[in-house]
């Protein structure tokens, strides 16, 4: 591959930001659809409640009222419950308790935000008006909020088909063994951790617009998905029961998503669903105080874990309890977020040989749980690199060094994990070697003297993070209990002129699919980038995809277009070796041209196409007309990116303020194509790491299920003065298994950051006695825990 | 939204008029509480009067040695105000840091002064520095005015006119944002004026009030060392996700004693 000025490699502004910035982006609310209704969810006030009766009578007669419906019409229709699409099964062979999730609430109400009726007007503001006429008579019941006792004898049930709460009991690893090798540790260090429960807010609320066609039966969907084609197999194989083949989704310009838009959620479900009923269009968005409480969440863990060292700091064995909130309902990937894509990371960069997970899934009283960006890697880099620091401080061992020792060596890839995963490649002691040099930890203790004479306590943390992402091989996902596949598909399609279309089942919400994957085919077919349009997002037009999300689109996505592009050049070269009279053997394509071997013979890939599509000349009985190839692609392997965080704060004591002062990330992406836009990434994965860490917090009343955070006046988005500039860098290790030799970054920031950013503050108050602090370490959460210790220190 | 009926006003004594027989009529300064307010339902006005068109109730006037400013100026023109800048430093400084610049493009001291948001930041200032109210019908001294969680002494129809503040000897205020909403948890406003100290709080309570405590010390002693062991009760102090009461309590004091040090630089 040449490297060409805008193939990869290449910082090519993004051209997709053309229209975002102009105001020419085109999303799900601005469609403008003939004759349009508007749809309405009257949503639970309680976060447990017997429904008695709803009463929508007056609802009804109210002005430009279309239709009203409730949980009796959606059960007398017979819709299908929505699904989760992860079978995890517990210790005991049994498959997780999977109680139904009805659209429509029919006789009880589970969180606050659960759908009890839907109105559809001829306005959306008739819609709520009439919502507020109806009337239901709630029985209110005890609601169980509190993960840490949801499993407790006497805790409020929030399913009857899950007895105790309990959706699943899970485990990895063999206990016996790691419990022989903490009876021979030198050191154990323990640990007990809360990850703090997220809200994901993407910039774009969910929306959703549907028409049905009566004349053909086509019903058409307009959604903010993440992955139109699972969205459409979801509602057409499990929930309503339309043909695939009548159901088209259309994924438009979406604002982003963090995980929160791969889900099916119970919204456009009903648009779908009453569509016909209505006989109109129906419209919805989201307004902000919906996605606080109806969007998925993320996170929300409790967590103890120990790691047993050996005399000279190597590990020896890892065991981890976690009990994982999964809300009132499971959500589409809710089960394989705190098993599969959590304990299975758990040896982290670390040759630790043994490692027992326990995981606990626990039903609540609060919105369904899933995958938020990162989804179980920052939860498992949050214990992995939270207790490694906390072991070097006991050991008083420095913690890079602690780090080195432990190590999986670059010779020993691929490498198989005690938890599943095998490796495939790595380097890890260069990137911390570079991250120590960027960050100056040399010069750190000099740094915290000067802060100390200014009355601010400083401190530095590490994380080194591995992450396995590009989901995933179709057969192992199938042996873990995914009801999918997880291949990609492209298709590149030539016009007769020239230029071409790349047709993608991966989806881009912000991340840059056009640019990005309009440079691989630049790079690969020597076209030039202003001839090539990226089309994705709609189920009619775009080959199969299983959607964006875990990292994946680049190492799969991008690896279908390059094999889809793989058949272009064979094409290609058959009808060069005739146009060129020559043998096929004999012809090479280089910088988009065909030429035969060892001669000045040469075709460009343009006359080639235009041959294809106007075959004169052309072998006709041997290739077919046309330049237009598929491909599917299956990954053979995870990919793995890692690297190594170094966060440096400064706390003021008096009022337990946080900043951070310095951020630097190395990582290992494997190779990049865009670099401009990897940095991107990596820096809005670095602040929702920081959010988590300092500010974002989920918090529901611990009695009546209320969301207090229900607003941005109380959930704490990340702003741009709450982070520094950041120092970022790369270290390439090329993945073997796939064509491009790249990994993945869209999560890391994401998953390495919480961890940096706490050992920083753990660090920085590590004088005063303190060896944890909650996360988030709000100021109000740095002030107590100081105040705590020094009334511990005057005892 | 629920409807209501519109209403452009001209000047002061119109809006008086025109809000004159509606009982639930609102005026509206900058809106922005009440935009939001109506956005989200919590408010049913039968009518809105909008106070933007009333030239009467804008500018920033030199009266007395002091600044008189009408109710209608926004934020950002006391923050920017070359007048506010030489007479009242910690004014324009307060003012430049309310909201963000699209609110303080919209937002007015007297929509703020009359609303009496707990956490509103003007509030610390009209107190601390001694201010008088001027209304539609009378003037009314700030230590009258506020009288808790969103209430002041404004009656039926009254609207604020303008605030005349006196020229303070040393002011200084220094606010901890809420980190979510960063509207102030703990506020404090310090004055030396010739009606002598004050400390005004805002944020930590459930309005604006003045610690008489800390006054005491000051005006012996202007310095921060002075109000050092002077503990804020933590009674009917605000607690919520943010901070506990305790927390404000201890951030009134740091707060305080910042102020006064930026005050006497």
């Amino acid at each position: 591959m040449t490297a060409a000025p805008t193939g990869i490699g290449a910082r090519v502004k993004r051209t997709e930001d053309q229209r975002f910035l102009t105001g020419r982006g085109r999303y799900v609310d601005d469609l403008a659809l003939a004759r349009p209704t508007y749809a309405y969810f009257l949503r639970s006030p309680h976060a447990h409640a017997k429904i008695r009766s709803i009463d929508t009578a007056a609802a009804a007669a109210m002005p430009g009222v279309v239709r009203i419906f409730t949980g009796k019409d959606t059960a007398e229709a017979k819709v299908g419950s929505l699904i989760c699409g992860w079978v995890v099964k517990d210790k005991d062979g049994n498959p997780h308790k999977a109680p139904g999730h009805p659209p429509i609430a029919i006789d009880t109400v589970r969180y606050v935000g659960d759908t009890v009726a839907m109105v559809v007007a001829e306005t959306a503001s008739q819609a709520r008006d009439a919502a507020e006429a109806i009337k239901v008579d709630y029985q209110v019941q005890p609601a169980c909020v509190d993960l840490a006792r949801a499993l407790d004898k006497g805790a409020a049930q929030v399913h009857p088909e899950a007895p105790g709460n309990l959706c699943y009991d899970w485990e990895i690893g063999v206990k016996a063994d790691v419990e022989a090798a903490f009876a021979k540790a030198a050191h154990v260090t323990k640990l007990d951790l809360v990850n703090n429960r997220l809200i994901p807010n993407a910039m774009e609320p969910r929306a959703a617009a549907a028409d049905y066609d009566a004349g053909t039966g086509q019903y058409t969907l307009w959604s903010t998905s993440q992955n139109p084609h699972v969205l459409r197999l979801i509602l057409s194989a499990f929930v309503l029961g339309i043909p695939e083949h009548k159901l088209r989704v259309v994924a438009p310009d979406v604002g982003g998503g963090f995980g929160s838009k791969i889900f099916c959620y119970a919204d456009e479900t009903l648009v779908v669903w009453a569509a016909p009923r209505v006989g109109r269009p129906i419209k919805w968005t989201a307004e902000r105080n919906e996605s606080f409480q109806t969007d998925a969440h993320g996170r929300d863990h409790v967590t103890h874990a120990e790691l047993a060292l050996d005399k000279d700091g190597k590990f020896l064995a890892l065991k981890v309890e976690t009990i994982a909130n999964m809300g009132s309902y499971l959500s589409t990937f809710s089960t394989a977020v705190p098993t599969y894509l959590y304990a299975t990371l758990l040896a982290g960069q670390y040759t630790t040989p043994l490692i027992y997970a326990n995981v606990k899934a626990a039903f609540t009283h609060t919105a369904p749980v899933d995958a938020y960006r990162g989804a179980g890697r920052p939860e498992a880099t949050f214990v992995i690199e939270s207790i490694v620091s906390k072991a070097a401080a006991e050991l008083k061992i420095d913690p890079a060094e602690l780090r080195r020792r432990n190590f999986i060596p670059s010779t020993a890839f691929p490498y198989q994990t005690p938890v599943a995963l095998q490796y495939d490649s790595g380097n890890y002691p260069p990137i911390i070697d570079e991250a120590t040099k960027v960050s100056d930890y040399k010069g750190f203790e000099g740094r915290r003297a000067e802060a100390k004479s200014r009355g601010k306590l400083r401190g530095i943390g590490f994380s080194s993070y591995i992450e396995a992402c590009g989901l995933a091989p179709s057969q192992v996902i199938g042996q873990l209990g995914g009801g999918v596949g997880q291949w990609e598909a492209a298709q590149i399609r030539f016009n007769p002129t020239g230029n071409v279309q790349v047709l993608t089942g991966s989806h881009s919400h912000g991340q840059g699919h056009e640019t990005t994957f309009a440079q691989i085919v630049s790079d690969k077919l020597g076209v030039p980038l202003e001839q090539i349009e990226v089309v994705h997002g709609d189920t009619a037009t775009t080959p199969f995809g299983m959607g964006s999300y875990g990292s994946r689109s680049l190492a799969v996505g991008g690896s279908a277009i390059m094999k889809a592009a793989d058949k272009i050049i064979a094409k290609g070269k058959k009808i060069a070796a005739h146009l060129l009279e020559a043998s096929v053997a004999d012809i090479a394509f280089e910088n988009g041209t065909f030429k035969v071997a060892g001669t000045d013979k040469a075709v460009p890939l343009g006359q080639v196409v235009f041959a294809a599509y106007v075959p004169h000349n052309y072998p006709i009985t041997e290739v077919e007309p046309g330049m237009d190839e598929n491909a599917f692609y299956d990954p053979a392997n995870f990919v793995y990116p890692a690297g190594t965080q170094v966060c440096e704060v400064e706390i003021d004591p008096e009022t337990g303020t946080t900043e951070i002062v310095s951020f630097t990330a190395i990582d290992d992406f494997g190779n990049i194509i865009n670099p401009m836009i990897v940095e991107g990434q990596v820096h809005g994965g670095i602040v929702q790491g920081v959010g988590q860490a300092l500010l974002e917090n989920a918090v529901y009343d611990k009695s009546s299920g209320q969301l207090i955070s229900g607003s941005f006046m109380d959930y704490t988005m990340p702003r741009a003065d709450d982070v520094p500039s950041f120092k970022v860098g790369y270290k390439v290790t090329p993945c073997p298994h796939n064509p491009l030799g790249v990994k993945g970054c869209g999560e890391a920031g994401a998953i390495a950051a919480p961890a940096a950013v706490m050992n920083a503050v753990r660090d920085a108050l590590g004088p005063l006695g303190v060896r944890d602090v909650p996360m988030p370490a709000t100021p109000l959460a740095v002030w107590q825990t100081i105040q705590g210790a020094q009334r511990k220190a005057a005892e | 939204m629920y409807d209501f009926a519109y209403h452009r006003a001209k000047s002061a004594a119109d809006a008086t008029a025109l809000l004159k027989g509606k009982s639930e009529g609102r005026a509206m300064a900058g809106g922005m509480t009440l935009i939001p307010t109506l956005k989200q339902r919590l408010a049913r006005p039968s009518d809105v009067v909008d106070l933007a068109g009333a030239k009467d109730l804008a500018g920033i006037k030199a009266e007395g040695g002091g600044l008189t400013i009408g109710a209608m100026t926004r934020h950002g023109a006391v923050a920017t105000s070359t007048e506010v800048k030489s007479t009242i430093p910690a004014l324009a400084s307060l003012a430049g840091h309310i909201g963000d610049p699209q609110v303080r493009n919209r937002g007015t001291i007297g929509g703020s002064v009359a609303n009496n948001d707990p956490a509103a930041d003007y509030p610390a200032a009209v107190l601390a520095l001694g201010a008088t109210i001027n209304t539609t019908t009378r003037k009314i001294a700030a230590d009258q005015f506020f009288k808790g969680l969103f209430e002041t002494a404004l009656g039926e129809g009254e609207l604020i006119t303008s605030i005349s503040f006196p020229k303070p000897e040393k002011a200084a205020y220094v606010k901890f944002p809420n980190p979510a909403s960063r509207y102030a948890m703990v506020g404090v406003f310090v004055a030396k004026t010739a009606g002598g100290v004050r400390v005004a709080v805002t944020g930590a309570g459930p309005g604006v009030f003045r610690v008489k405590a800390m006054e005491d010390a000051l005006a012996k002693n202007f310095s921060s060392a002075a109000i050092k062991d002077i503990k804020v009760p933590t009674d009917g102090l605000n607690s919520d996700i943010h901070g506990s009461a305790e927390y404000r309590a201890h951030l009134v004091g740091v707060m305080a004693r910042r102020a006064v040090d930026a005050a006497s630089k």
